[in-house]
């Protein structure tokens, strides 16, 4: 506290430059979780999960010889602690120099996601992967992702600099396919948890139909998951629709990355069946999930974000004076 | 302040991890005592092609038989054991996957085959089965053993392996076992074919074990061929299980101590 009293008293310089470390480091913690949700995706994909039986230690140990499996399973757990720990100093960070207490509430939960999440991964491995365990372990993943992505976006000096816009067709399809996206991610997991990534074997048809007969639950699970990319899809082109009218350039931009990812996203999904789960490829599905659910998160926080210098113009319309509740959301 | 609060996230983490290193000490500790006596090793039954000697002291009927394989052989299989130096070096000729293994004269290798609905108790012998890791190979691929009797696991590699069993009905398990010689008992209490053994370490190690409660059944030799010993008198079907091939049945009446001979025939 004695830290954000003082906070005022330092020249505008050191502060700045204080926040542009912090904004740094944050950026440099998402970046890290990404390389994390690569590095899970891959015990999954080489089904390296069970490789070390054992939780926290491995083998007993803490570094285990990095042969087969193992190199998947503990190379995940030690990126793992260090994502954990950069999650540690990111949320004392805030905690000592952030002045917005949303912020800092942000910081804190990131910190308690990324704790659930390491026991959570402990305990899949000691239940022997249950599906329940291991699909909330890859949602929570996303979660936390999604919090320390929003971290790098509210201590940039774009949204520091930046006024509230009204809600828009940006900011609420945008976040109709936050939403979407996590869902489209929580059917995957279960796919991919449930071991029914084959289970419609071909691409694009599935059984050679454009429905197929449900005759178990894994190909029900799959035929949702291709459904709901098309539903996701559709949502995406909206946003890019939405974002192109709005004028923003920024918006523009991150709305045709959107559309992009989303396009990949599918050849990626269409090509992990299509060679049969290839590690690679079926790795990359994963990342890329990641990245369409960030990117859509990001276009719909920097859809109520809007600079400052142009309220006096075409802004001026939508940005909203924060007299009440400014600090919440500033 | 932010000096304080770097000082405090180093010692934190340094506290954390030489705590935990401490657990890990009490882990081996609970290795130890989940392994056996390596004296128990000498009472172990002999790893190889056949299965364990289970059957009753005396009587009884004999059931003999082959089981042979037509249609085109299965190309063999080299396994790449690049992902573990010991594993590689462990062997200097090519070795070939053991999915489906036809020997010279024909037949098939490592078909299990067992008496099915067997009336009347068999208490479980006494005597431990083994499954050996060696070469990063399991020893034997395929094998029987009654429910209740004890299967020992042992690490005769320099490298480490996880034991990962996956049965449906009998109650899965995952074990490491990171040092060499250690044993590890198991038991599986129901009857069960087949229940799979892997490493997650190592991705082509694989076995299969059949899970019975009475002591009629064997796995293929190197010939093709099998004996079950001490059959009581009656009527049964009799079923070779392949991994790769499926199950065959057939029906045998034995009385006495008569020799019946009941062949199989898989095609590829």
């Amino acid at each position: 506290m004695a830290a954000r009293r003082g906070f005022g008293k330092r020249d505008a310089g050191r502060a700045a430059g204080e926040n542009a470390g912090l904004h740094r480091f944050a950026v440099f913690t998402a970046c890290a979780t990404l390389l994390l949700i690569v590095a899970g995706g891959l015990v999954t994909s080489t089904e390296s999960g069970l490789s070390v039986p054992d939780w926290p230690l491995s083998y007993g140990r803490l570094m285990p010889p990095m042969v087969g499996g193992i190199f998947y399973e503990h190379g995940h757990r030690m990126i793992a602690t260090t994502v954990g720990l950069l999650t540690v100093l990111l949320a004392i960070w805030l905690a000592r120099r952030e002045p917005r207490a949303w912020v800092r509430r942000l910081g804190y939960a990131a910190l308690a996601a990324v704790v659930a999440q390491g026991v959570l991964g402990g305990l899949t491995v000691l239940f022997l992967l249950p599906t329940a365990i291991s699909v909330a372990h890859a949602c929570l993943a996303q979660t936390f992702f999604c919090l320390v992505v929003t971290l790098a976006l509210a201590t940039s000096p774009r949204w520091r600099d930046g006024g509230i816009a009204e809600a828009s067709a940006v900011s609420r399809i945008g976040a109709a396919a936050v939403a979407a996206i996590f869902l489209q991610l929580l059917i995957g997991a279960v796919m991919r948890h449930d071991k029914a990534g084959l289970a419609i074997p071909d691409f694009p048809l599935a059984f050679g139909r454009v429905v197929p007969d449900i005759t178990s639950f894994a190909v029900a699970i799959h035929y949702a998951h291709r459904v709901w990319a098309v539903v996701v899809a559709g949502m995406v082109i909206a946003c890019l629709v939405a974002a192109v009218r709005s004028r923003r350039p920024g918006l523009a931009r991150t709305g045709v990355g959107l559309a992009l990812l989303v396009v990949v996203q599918i050849l990626l999904g269409g090509a992990t069946v299509l060679t049969r789960k290839a590690v690679p490829i079926a790795t990359a599905h994963v990342a890329t999930g990641a990245l369409l659910l960030a990117t859509a998160l990001a276009l719909t926080l920097g859809a109520r974000r809007i600079p400052l210098a142009r309220a006096g113009g075409r802004g001026a319309a939508e940005a909203v004076p924060p007299p009440r509740g400014a600090m919440a959301w500033k | 302040m932010l000096k304080r609060s770097l000082l405090l996230f180093l010692l934190v983490p340094a506290l954390a991890l030489s705590l935990t290193a401490c657990g890990g000490k009490d882990e081996d500790a609970e290795a130890d005592e989940d392994a056996t006596p390596a004296a128990k090793s000498a009472a172990a039954a002999p790893a190889g092609g056949t299965a364990p000697a289970a059957a009753p002291a005396t009587g009884g009927a004999t059931l003999t038989g082959k089981v042979t394989f037509t249609g085109g052989s299965p190309a063999k299989e080299t396994i790449k054991m690049d992902a573990d130096a010991f594993c590689k070096s462990a062997h200097s000729a090519p070795v070939y996957t053991e999915e489906a293994v036809v020997n010279a004269n024909g037949t098939l290798d490592w078909v299990l085959v067992y008496v099915k609905d067997v009336q009347g108790k068999f208490p479980a012998p006494t005597t431990a089965v083994t499954l050996d890791q060696r070469g990063c190979q399991y020893h034997p691929h395929v094998f029987g053993l009654q429910a209740g009797q004890d299967l020992k696991i042992i690490n005769s590699d320099g490298t480490l392996h996880n034991i990962h069993a996956l049965p449906k009905v009998n109650a899965e398990f995952n074990i490491g076992q990171p040092f060499p010689k250690m044993e590890t008992i198991k038991k599986f209490d129901k009857p069960e074919v087949p229940v799979r053994f892997k490493c997650d370490v190592h991705k082509w190690m694989g076995a299969y074990a059949g899970v019975f409660t009475h002591p009629f059944f064997a796995t293929t030799s190197d010939q093709g061929t099998f004996e079950i010993k001490n059959l009581p008198p009656g009527t049964y079907t009799v079923e070779a299980w392949h991994e790769k091939y499926g199950t065959q049945t057939s029906s045998v009446t034995v009385s006495g101590t008569e020799t019946k001979t009941v062949d199989f025939g898989f095609k590829g």
